[in-house]
C-alpha cells in the first residue's frame, strides 16, 4: 500500500483502533485534514478552541480507559492546546496531540504560525517527538501510543511539520506490529517478597486504612481492590482522583480524605497503624503538613511509578507494579496466609471510625429556604440513579460534587485534580458523551468555570451532544471567596463575577434548552424533565446560597486533626 | 553531597534539553554536565555532576531514569569510581614568567600545546580538584582565559555501564 504522509496519519490512527478525534483545522495541518475528508473510519469531532479539543479527548480517555486524541494546527493551535496536555499529564492520562509545524525547512525561522511546539510541551508531556521523515509517521504513532498507554499513562504529542504530510510524495506503508523501546520498559508485575512483607504487616494491623488513588481507575482494578478491601474488613479512604474505584455508596468507605476530606477518614488518617497506599501520589492536598501526617502508622506504597515512592512522604514497604497485579498477588498471598486479621482490634477501630463518623461532618441546612449546592448534588444523584458521568470544573461545586455524590463505578467522576483546570468540564463531557452516546452525561459547574470553554456550547449542538449542565451559579468564584472569608479577614478581592449573562437565553442562542431553578422545591422536578429530553442539551442555572462553604476544610500546611467543620456539625 | 551521575541515553537532538529541562523545573542543581556519543553512534554518555541530600539524589535518579530516552544510569559515587576533567588554559607568558609557567606544567603534568612570543595555552587533565589546584597555582593575572570540560566518569573494575 502505498500513502502520502498524511493518510499515513490517518491509517496509523486506524490502525491503533482509534474512532474519534478532537480537533481544530489550520495551516500547517490542512494536508492531513483533506485526508480525514477522504474516509470515514476516523471521525473528527470539531471543537470551538483547541483547549477545548484536549479535554474532549481527555474526557474520552478517562471514561473508556483508551488514548483520546487531538489534532492542532501549529502555533496558536498548539499553545491554545497546551493547557489541556497540561492538565492530562498532571493526572496521567493517556493522550495523543498531534500538532501541525511548519514546513521542515521553515523550522527555526520564525516562519509564520511557528512555535517551537516540542519546547514548549516538553515539561508537561510523558514525550514528545518531532516527526523528521514521512517514513517515521508509523513508528513513532506506534510508540507514541504505547507509551501514552503503558505504565504511568500520559500525554504524548507529536509534532508534525507540513512537508512530511505532502500528498504528492507516497511511500509503502506498513504499520509496525511490534514496538520496543530499549529505554522504557515499564514493570509488569510486583516483587513478590514485598507483596508477602505488606501482606504480613497488614494482617498484623490494629488500626488499618487503605488510601487509594487514580491509579486504581487508570489500571482497572475496582474488581481486585474492592475483593481485598471487603476480604480484610478494612476501613478505605479515596483521593479525589480515586473516587468510584471503590463504592462510595458502601459502607466500608469512609469518603475522600485530605483538604475537603471527610472527618472520619482524615482522623482514621491521622490515628492508623498501618497505612496502605495504593495507586496514589500523597499530594500536598492529601498529605496537609508532613510532619504530622500519619503519624502513627508504617506505609505500604504500591505505585507503578519509582518516582512517586517517598517523593513526598518516607515509606516503609514500596512496592512498584502495576495496581492490578500487585492488587491480585496480594489477594493471592492473603488467601494463602495462616493469619487473619485481628478481629477485636478491628471491631475497636470501627467503633472508633463510627464515633467520628457520628460528627456528621458533612451536614448542612436543610431547611434552608436557598437552594443548597449539597442539596442540588444529592438531587442530581437521585434523578440518575447515582448511575451519570458526572464530568466537574474547578471550585467548590467540585467539592461538593466529590462530596455528595457517592460514584458506585469507576471512570464516573471525572474532573481536574492535579491541575485543576477552571474550563475542563463541559468540553470533557463532551468526549464523554461521544465514546458513551447513550449515557446520561453531567456537567457540575460554576459561573466563573462555565464562561471558559462556553465555546464548547457550538460543539454540543453540532454534534448533538444531549449533556445535561448544572450550574451552580453563586455568583463569587466561590473557592477563591472562601480562602477570601477563612484567610483575609473577608477581603473580597475580585471574586465576585459581576455582569454575568442570562445563562438561559445563552444556552438558547447556541440552540440548547435554558433553564432557570431558583428554589429548592422546584429542583427536581425541574431535572426530572431536564434528563427526560434525551436528545437535548439542557443548561440548568441553579442559582445557589452565595455564602455556601464546602467543609470540611483543612488549612494548606496543617494536620490532619485539624479540620474546619461546617456550623451544623455535631462538634461545633 | 556531591554526586556524579553517568547516563547512558538515546543519541537523538532533545534528549539533552529533557536532561536540562527537568533539573531547572524541579529545581535540582546541575554543578556540570558532559555529554558525547559513545562507540555505538545511536547512545551518548552524560556525566552530571550534581549535589543534594539523599532525598534529593534519590528523586534525581528517579526521575531521570523516567525520561524515555534514557537507557540506564548510575551514581558513581555510590562505589568507587575515576573522574578526569580536562582543562585548556590560556596564561600571559612574557620573558619573566615563561620559565615558572614551564615548571608548573611540568609539576601538574600538562603540556603546553601552543605557544606565542607572550603567550601559552596548556592542556591539562586530572581530578577536578588538580585542575583546581592549577589555577590557584599560577600567578592570578596571567590568566588569561579558562577552558574546562567538566568532570567525566567511570566505575572502577570489570563491570560497564552498557546495553
Ligand atoms: C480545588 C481542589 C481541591 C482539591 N482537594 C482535594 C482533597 O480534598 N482531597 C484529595 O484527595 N484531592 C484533592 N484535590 C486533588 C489533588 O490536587 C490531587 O489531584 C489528588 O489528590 C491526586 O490524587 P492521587 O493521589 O490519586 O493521584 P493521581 O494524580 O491520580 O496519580 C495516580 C498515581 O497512581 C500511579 N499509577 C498510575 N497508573 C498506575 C498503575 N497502573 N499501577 C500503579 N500505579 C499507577 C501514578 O504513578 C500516580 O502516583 C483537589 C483539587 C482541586 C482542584
Ligand atoms: C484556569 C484557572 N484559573 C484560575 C483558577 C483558580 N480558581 C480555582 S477555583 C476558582 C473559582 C471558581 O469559581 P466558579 O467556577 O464559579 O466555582 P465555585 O467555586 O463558585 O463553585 C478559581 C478562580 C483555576 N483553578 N483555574
Ligand atoms: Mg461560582
Amino acid at each position: 500500500m502505498e500513502l502520502s504522509g498524511a493518510e499515513i496519519v490517518i491509517q496509523s490512527l486506524k490502525d491503533e483502533g482509534v474512532e474519534h478525534v478532537f480537533g481544530y483545522p489550520g495551516g500547517a495541518v490542512l494536508h492531513i485534514y483533506d485526508a480525514i475528508f477522504q474516509q470515514d473510519a476516523v471521525k473528527h469531532i470539531l471543537v470551538r478552541h483547541e483547549q477545548g479539543a484536549t479535554h474532549a479527548a481527555d474526557g474520552y480517555a478517562r471514561s473508556t480507559g483508551k488514548p483520546g486524541v487531538a489534532l492542532v494546527t501549529s502555533g496558536p493551535g498548539a499553545t491554545n492546546a497546551v493547557t489541556g496536555i497540561a492538565t492530562a499529564y498532571m493526572d496521567s492520562i493517556p493522550m495523543v496531540v498531534l500538532t501541525g509545524q511548519v514546513p521542515s525547512p521553515f523550522i527555526g525561522s520564525d516562519a509564520f504560525q511557528e512555535v517551537d511546539t516540542v519546547g514548549i510541551t516538553r515539561p508537561c508531556v510523558k514525550h514528545n517527538f518531532l516527526i523528521k521523515d514521512v517514513r517515521d509517521i508509523a513508528k513513532t504513532f506506534r510508540k507514541a501510543f504505547y507509551i501514552a498507554t503503558s505504565g504511568r499513562p500520559g500525554p504524548v504529542v507529536i509534532d508534525i511539520p507540513k512537508d512530511i504530510t505532502d500528498p504528492n510524495i507516497k511511500i509503502p506503508y506498513e504499520y509496525p506490529k511490534k514496538v520496543r523501546l530499549r529505554s522504557y520498559s515499564p514493570v509488569s508485575k510486583g516483587h513478590l517478597g514485598q507483596i508477602k512483607r505488606a501482606v504480613d504487616r497488614m494482617l498484623a494491623a490494629r488500626r488499618p486504612v487503605f488510601y487509594t488513588g487514580g491509579g486504581v481507575v487508570l489500571d482497572n482494578a475496582d474488581e481486585q481492590l474492592t475483593e481485598l478491601v471487603r476480604t480484610l474488613d478494612f476501613p478505605i479512604t479515596s483521593t479525589l482522583m480515586g473516587l468510584g474505584a471503590y463504592p462510595g455508596s458502601d459502607k466500608q468507605f469512609l469518603g475522600m480524605l485530605g483538604m475537603h476530606g471527610t472527618y472520619e477518614a482524615n482522623m482514621a488518617m491521622h490515628e492508623t497503624d498501618v497505612l496502605i497506599a495504593i495507586g496514589a501520589r500523597f499530594d500536598d492536598r492529601v498529605t496537609g503538613q508532613i510532619a504530622q501526617f500519619c503519624p502513627n502508622a508504617e506505609i505500604i506504597h504500591v505505585d507503578i511509578d519509582p518516582s512517586s515512592i517517598s517523593k513526598n512522604v518516607r515509606v516503609d514497604i514500596p512496592i512498584v507494579g502495576p495496581v492490578k497485579s500487585v492488587l491480585k498477588d496480594m489477594l493471592k498471598v492473603v488467601s494463602e496466609h495462616k493469619k487473619r486479621p485481628d478481629e477485636e482490634a478491628l471491631k475497636q477501630w470501627w467503633a472508633q471510625i463510627k464515633r467520628w463518623r457520628g460528627t456528621q461532618c458533612l451536614k448542612y441546612d436543610e431547611k434552608s429556604s436557598r437552594i443548597k449546592p449539597q442539596f442540588a448534588v444529592e438531587t442530581l444523584h437521585r434523578v440518575t440513579r447515582g448511575d451519570a458521568f458526572v464530568a466537574s470544573d474547578v471550585g467548590q461545586h467540585q467539592m461538593f460534587a466529590a462530596q455528595f455524590y457517592p460514584f458506585d463505578k469507576p471512570r464516573r467522576w471525572i474532573n481536574s485534580g492535579g491541575l485543576g483546570t477552571m474550563g475542563f468540564g463541559l468540553p470533557a463531557a463532551i468526549g464523554i458523551q461521544i465514546a458513551h452516546p447513550g449515557a446520561e452525561v453531567a456537567v457540575v459547574t460554576g459561573e466563573a468555570s462555565i464562561q471558559m470553554c462556553i465555546q464548547e456550547l457550538a460543539t454540543c449542538k453540532q454534534h448533538d451532544l444531549p449533556i445535561k449542565i448544572m450550574l451552580l451559579n453563586n455568583g463569587y468564584m466561590g473557592m477563591v471567596r472562601q480562602w477570601q472569608e477563612f484567610f483575609y479577614d473577608g477581603r473580597y478581592s475580585h471574586s465576585y463575577v459581576e455582569a454575568l449573562p442570562d445563562f438561559v437565553k445563552l444556552a438558547e442562542s447556541y440552540g440548547h434548552v435554558g433553564m432557570k431553578i431558583e428554589r429548592p422545591e422546584d429542583l427536581e422536578g425541574a431535572m426530572k424533565e431536564a434528563f427526560s429530553l434525551k436528545d437535548r442539551l439542557v443548561f440548568m442555572d441553579v442559582i445557589i446560597d452565595p455564602t455556601e462553604n464546602v467543609y470540611p476544610m483543612i488549612e494548606a500546611g496543617k494536620g490532619h486533626h485539624e479540620m474546619y467543620l461546617p456550623p451544623e456539625s455535631e462538634l461545633v | 553531597m556531591r554526586h556524579v551521575i553517568s547516563i547512558l541515553m538515546e543519541n537523538e537532538s532533545g534528549a539533552l534539553s529533557r536532561v536540562a529541562g527537568l533539573f531547572s523545573a524541579r529545581g535540582y542543581n546541575i554543578e556540570s554536565l558532559t555529554v558525547a556519543p559513545t562507540e555505538d553512534e545511536s547512545l551518548s554518555r552524560m556525566t552530571l555532576v550534581t549535589r543534594g541530600d539523599e532525598a534529593i539524589i534519590e528523586q534525581i535518579t528517579k526521575q531521570l531514569n523516567k525520561l524515555i530516552e534514557v537507557v540506564k544510569l548510575v551514581d558513581l559515587s555510590e562505589g568507587s569510581h575515576i573522574e578526569r576533567e580536562m582543562m585548556l588554559i590560556k596564561v600571559k607568558a612574557e620573558r619573566a614568567h615563561r620559565e615558572e609557567v614551564m615548571r608548573l606544567t611540568d609539576i601538574f603534568r600538562g603540556t603546553v600545546i601552543d605557544v606565542t612570543d607572550t603567550s601559552f595555552i596548556i592542556e591539562m587533565t586530572g581530578k577536578s580538584s588538580k585542575l583546581d589546584a592549577f589555577v590557584r597555582a599560577v600567578h592570578e593575572e596571567l590568566v588569561v582565559e579558562v577552558v574546562r570540560s567538566g568532570p567525566s566518569g567511570i566505575a572502577r573494575g570489570a563491570k560497564g555501564l552498557t546495553l
